[in-house]
């Protein structure tokens, strides 16, 4: 049997808290399972041992021994560490969860959380996380070696909790993806690893049920060429169905527990998208009731600004511009849904304009092109009925 | 070898001969200049001479110390400055002369009736290190 990549990366968090839990400091151990890692990959060659795990934690509780010797020695201190390594138990889902919890330390940045997260509980490569956030791998590496003696002083006592952690692994899915690591798609296999370990909060069902429907999405919302196709316009038929009835399988399931919250209500408002197989055929007015919901958990002037959109589709363009009146001003992309809505009641020369200023304001190139675009149709259609 | 910054700006660059904004193109020239963008950056990436390309919102402060203890001043955006980065392309080429060919290619892109925007880009040398070799 062959283990690949990601099913190796699945073993990481277990081997590293077995190391923790007898005893290694995290930060070396943390490098020890990474050293195992990369052994495993030249070492199994064709075939994996018959109990990879233990392998693993075999290999990385030796070179864990390994760097605390040298590390002494440096320090001229006497060796200590037994050579064998104690009987320590298997590792239970409370200590992988609690690595989870540490590598979300409140006392840690979000970048820092989530390269530590990337690392310590994905597995990834230091490379591999600097590539995917466009960074030199020496930077990413002082921001993890800093993240893990931020953890090892701040203590076990007082990780973080499960908001935390599913704070960090939207971020992580919220950056897509960028060099040869996914992090969507890593970002899903973490909450689906955390769904697994967590029985009692249904907002991580709703995190990765949140992101199950907008990953699977992902293929009609963007051309290859990197331009975005807004949603009215994405080719339905591409959409991956398998993802989006998981992920509407995984809602059901959450909101049947009757503990609402933000991740649920987002993941609600994603699952009215993906279930109408024609954008006509969309529950505008629903959406905005999920809306509504949604402002008792996070009222933000992004999440008013979306309102917006759905009250002008589910009401018409008046009642969308009326709503859009009581969003903050400086809220970005409000232009281009104030340009949206103005097209949609006809003020086409106002719109063309809101879009021109769009472009001028866009956060990124991608929606730069894409409003610049808006605003050059509707300057032709002007043209033509000049 | 030697780095090049190319340098395209919002303000401060002699006008283009081009000179129609983007947004009263047709969108099907829009379309065209940003697959000439995309094409070009893809070509020098194949030829081993893209380092890094990067593009500036046109929103900016700026910012100044102000003492011990004192948060940092900040003060604009100024309307009336001059120079206004819109972003960058580094390259590293093996001669001026390339880096300029190169520069003149990136300002051929196509604008208002398909025709180059013939754009002014500012082509400035990177300091390089002391080589080893002096005499």
């Amino acid at each position: 049997m062959i283990v690949d990549a990601v099913e190796l990366r699945e073993l990481v968090p277990r081997v590293l808290s077995v190391l923790v839990s007898r005893g290694a400091d995290f930060a070396t151990a943390e490098d020890a399972v990474q050293e195992a890692l990369i052994r495993a990959v030249s070492a199994w060659g064709d075939e994996s041992p018959a109990d990879p795990t233990g392998w693993l934690i075999t290999v990385a509780w030796r070179a864990f021994l390994d760097m605390t010797r040298s590390a002494s020695a440096r320090r001229n201190r006497e060796l200590r560490v037994d050579t064998e390594p104690p009987a320590g138990a298997i590792p239970s889902a409370d200590d992988t969860l609690r690595l989870y919890f540490l590598c979300a330390h409140p006392d840690l940045t979000s970048s820092s959380a989530v390269a530590l997260t990337l690392r310590a509980v994905g597995g990834l490569t230091t490379r591999q996380i600097a590539q995917a956030y466009l960074v030199p791998e020496s930077t990413m590496a002082q921001r993890i070696s800093r993240a893990k003696r931020t953890v090892s002083r701040a203590g076990v006592d007082r990780p973080g909790d499960v908001g935390t952690v599913m704070r960090v692994l939207y971020l992580v899915f919220n950056e897509g993806y960028s060099g040869d690591v996914d992090l969507a798609a890593e970002a899903i296999r973490l909450t689906r690893q955390l769904a697994g370990l967590v029985d009692d909060d249904p907002e991580v069902q709703g995190l990765l049920a949140l992101m199950l429907l907008h990953h699977g999405r992902r293929r009609s919302r963007i051309r290859s060429d990197g331009s975005i196709v807004p949603l009215a316009d994405q080719d339905r038929s591409q959409w991956d169905t398998e993802l989006i009835a998981e992920g509407i399988a995984v809602e059901q399931a959450a909101l049947g527990r009757d503990q609402l919250g933000e991740y649920q209500v987002q993941a609600a408002i994603a699952a009215l998208h993906a279930d109408a197989p024609r954008v006509e055929e969309t529950d505008w007015v629903q959406i905005v009731e999920w809306y509504d919901e949604l402002l008792r958990f996070a009222d933000t002037p992004i999440v008013r600004l979306n309102r917006a959109v759905a009250v002008g589709e589910a009401d018409g363009a008046p009642a969308g511009l009326a709503a859009l009146a009581e969003v903050d001003e400086h809220v970005p992309r409000r232009e281009a849904v104030a340009a949206y809505l103005h097209e949609k009641n006809g003020d086409l020369e106002l719109a063309a304009r809101l879009y021109a200023n769009a472009a001028r304001n866009a956060p990124s190139l991608a929606e730069r092109d894409h409003q610049t675009r808006q605003a050059a149709r509707l300057n032709q259609d002007l043209q033509r009925h000049r | 070898m030697a780095k090049y910054l190319l340098l395209k700006h919002y303000r401060g660059a002699p006008a283009p001969v081009n000179n129609v904004p983007m947004d009263e193109w047709s969108p099907d020239e829009v379309e065209a200049h940003i697959r000439f963008m995309n094409d070009l950056a893809a070509r020098l990436e194949s030829s081993g001479e893209f380092i890094d390309g990067q593009a500036l919102s046109p929103d900016g402060v700026w910012v100044r110390y102000d003492g011990e203890g004192r948060p940092p001043v900040t003060d604009g955006p100024f309307a009336e400055t001059k120079d206004l980065i819109a972003g960058w392309m580094v390259i590293d080429v093996d001669s001026y002369e390339r880096a300029i060919e190169l520069a003149g290619e990136l300002s051929a892109a196509p604008g208002a009736g398909g025709k180059p925007i013939h754009e002014w880009l500012e082509v400035r040398p990177f300091l390089t290190e002391r080589p080893t070799v002096t005499q």
